[in-house]
């Protein structure tokens, strides 16, 4: 944990600053809240430690031999250093095919859900037509159905349709997401009514103000909507487990997960299995800091409603 | 949040002039989302629901002819059968109520304590501790499987640190043994009282009841905690930036020293917040699936075995659909119930007359601050 005291050094400086606001003439106090300072970084560090580290051992060990990971699991320097893992991941297996379904899910889901869940939400918010409140109150029952309880009815309707096993079968039934729905409402209901009363008066007809005039300044909730449903796709599992069984459909997640269970590995070897694990967090990883502030602080506005 | 829809301005009546053809437009908006809302939510369920009262085998489609109704054979078989159905369904209960019993509190807590160590306006690397907590939950459960099984193999990483500090780590995923029965063991206590042992539910006997999450679920149960304690340390943020620092001053004149301030002024203001992260917890820790479905299947001993992954082993594995239905549905109820208990317990209690006399001294600010916190 060596990494840790440069860190912790650096941290000690900002107390004293923080400390000389407060009142002068109080010494022992001033003392007192700088111990507390330290415990406080001391803390916030170690913390922190437990949470990045298994992240970087993740990576470091994906570049080990398998030998190597077993002899020094701890180890954030692979020694020696070998892109065996991922070049058996990219050339001697169907991890490639695997990512290029989750990439064709994943976008296809997403747009879906930002067109459909953005034009039921300004429906929901601003149409009036009879019917609005239980088709509301429809949206806020299907939110509340645990997901699990869906595995087996799913594969019901999936197989009934004949779109099992199909790409139609994997992306259809996501398209649509009522917490998404709910959040475009929300969105909806909180921008003026001014501007589409004008558009209108214009004489333009519904669609054309939902899309040209309301679609464009529902932006920060559209990347909300982005977000989540990117994520939720990508790291979507149970679904595919579901609605496909040949090898030719099979996502990332499903594909890693059987990876984890030791087929196409015989005995552990940890690090193809990581390494698999690391390049499937890469692209939610992207998305998580391109929009870093955003999610943050998407969170705070949803819950102060 | 209520349920009925905001009131919009009525100009005149509907139908005519300038709003014509809105509630065409509406029903064509709402379309799509209501048709794969309908058809993959609610049908199924409806489906699921007539499957766990029928002796459908898989085979073909379950509405056809020869399916019939046996009533609550499947749920009989699950929950009094007597047989291997009623005891695994007995062992994923077990199991999956230890998960929840220690997921819940301590997710809850570690979220809360996270969200008031980066609250702090004079922190330096804010964002950055942020960002490391919250992190793990942006990565799919199956990739942090993956990583929890290399980092807690019998000569992983977690066992490796421990014998830093002399402690020879267990056997994590390949260990069955309940960790209560293992203290238990260590007092020389091996086996339970004839009461606990003679007297069984759902085929499992009181004792094994009582043994605790195993030292695999415990691997599981660190994973929960780890992945879920960044998104509520947000919903904690949110929470406390409504927090009226104006009763933290009031608080700190009236001499509370740090602890009573959380106990008695942060904290019943974040009652709401506490409220949607046990309900989002609860919901959440009865839904264990993928972790176990990647990770364990159930194994060692069954004893990672939860009621989801039982109900999709026995329809999908077994070909027990009407098992795997009903199993379904009583983890539904179970839900649903805990929700509804949950709810109760952490309901607005009205408070003693004493204890109101106690807080009497600023009722104003109390007012003015739930008027603020109400914007």
């Amino acid at each position: 944990m060596s990494a840790a005291t440069p860190a912790r050094a650096a941290s000690v400086s900002s107390p004293t600053m923080a400390a000389t606001v407060r009142p002068p003439g109080r010494r022992r106090l001033r003392g007192r809240v700088l111990t507390w300072q330290i415990a406080l970084y001391a803390v916030l560090v170690v913390l922190a430690i437990i949470y990045i580290y298994p992240f970087l051992v993740q990576v470091a060990t994906s570049f080990k031999t398998d030998a190597g990971a077993a002899a020094d699991p701890v180890g954030l320097i692979p020694a020696p250093f070998t892109w065996a893992a991922y070049q058996r991941l990219f050339l001697e297996s169907a991890f490639p095919l695997w990512f290029a379904n989750s990439v064709v899910v994943t976008i296809s889901v997403t747009l879906g859900r930002v067109f459909f869940d953005s034009l039921a939400g300004y429906a929901l918010a601003r149409l009036r037509f009879r019917g609005r409140g239980v088709v509301f109150a429809l949206l806020i029952g299907v939110m509340a159905v645990p997901a699990v309880v869906l595995l087996i009815p799913k594969f019901l309707v999936i197989n009934q349709l004949g779109i099992y096993d199909s790409y139609t079968g994997m992306i259809l039934p996501l398209l649509v997401d009522a917490a998404g729905v709910f959040i475009m409402k929300n969105f909806f209901e909180s921008i003026p009514v001014a501007v589409e009363e004008q558009a209108r008066v214009d004489g333009a007809g519904t669609f054309r103000i939902f899309w040209s005039v309301v679609l464009p300044m529902a932006r920060p909730a559209l990347i909300t909507i982005i977000i989540l449903s990117f994520q939720g796709s990508w790291n979507e599992l149970s679904h595919f487990i579901v609605s496909t069984q040949s090898p030719e459909l099979t996502t990332l997640t499903k594909g890693v997960a059987s990876l984890a269970s030791g087929q196409l590995s015989q005995g552990s070897q940890y690090p193809i299995k990581l390494a698999a694990a690391a390049i499937m967090t890469v692209p939610v990883a992207v998305i998580f800091f391109i929009f870093q502030r955003r999610i943050m602080n998407t969170s705070e506005g949803a819950v102060k409603e | 949040m209520s349920v009925t829809a905001p009131p919009a301005r009525r100009a005149g009546s509907s139908g005519k002039g300038i709003r014509r053809g809105e509630a065409a437009a509406g029903w064509l908006f709402t379309a799509p989302a209501l048709i794969i809302l309908g058809v993959f939510l609610l049908v199924p369920v409806l489906m699921a629901l007539w499957v766990s009262f029928s002796d459908w085998s898989g085979r073909g489609s379950p509405l056809s002819s020869d399916v019939s109704f046996v009533g609550l054979d499947n749920y009989a078989a699950v929950t009094t059968g007597g047989g291997l159905a009623e005891r695994d369904f007995g062992i994923s209960l077990r199991n999956n109520a230890w998960y929840v019993l220690l997921v819940v509190p301590l997710q809850t807590a570690l979220s809360l304590v996270l969200a008031l160590l980066v609250n702090r306006a004079i922190l330096r690397g804010r964002g950055f501790f942020r960002t490391a907590f919250y992190f793990p939950s942006v990565t799919s459960s199956v990739a942090i499987t993956v990583l929890w099984l290399f980092l807690f193999s019998t000569s992983g990483v977690v066992n490796d640190v421990l014998s830093w500090i002399g402690i020879n780590g267990p056997n994590w995923f390949n260990d069955p043994s309940g960790v209560i029965h293992n203290a238990l063991a260590s007092f020389g206590i091996q086996s339970g009282p004839e009461t606990l042992t003679a007297n069984s539910f759902l085929g499992l006997s009181f004792w094994d009841w009582l043994a605790g999450p195993s030292v695999a679920m415990s691997a599981f149960i660190f994973m929960a905690i780890f992945t879920t304690s960044g998104t509520f340390m947000l919903l904690f943020l949110a929470g406390l930036q409504n927090v009226s620092p104006d009763i933290q001053e009031a608080a700190m004149i009236d001499g509370a020293n740090a602890w009573q301030r959380f106990w008695y002024v942060t904290l019943p203001q974040l009652r709401p917040v506490v409220f949607t992260v046990v309900t989002l917890g609860l919901i959440g820790c009865w839904q264990v699936f993928d972790q176990i479905y990647t990770g364990t299947q159930g194994a060692p001993g069954k004893t990672t075995l939860t009621p989801a992954f039982l109900s999709y082993q026995s329809a999908f594995i077994s070909q027990q659909w009407g098992e795997g239905a009903a199993i379904a549905f009583i983890l539904f109820v179970i839900i649903v119930a805990f929700t509804v208990l949950q709810r109760w317990v952490l309901r607005e209690r009205k408070v003693s007359r004493r204890r109101i006399r106690q807080y009497q001294v600023n009722p104003a600010i109390v007012a003015s601050s739930s008027a603020e916190a109400g914007r």
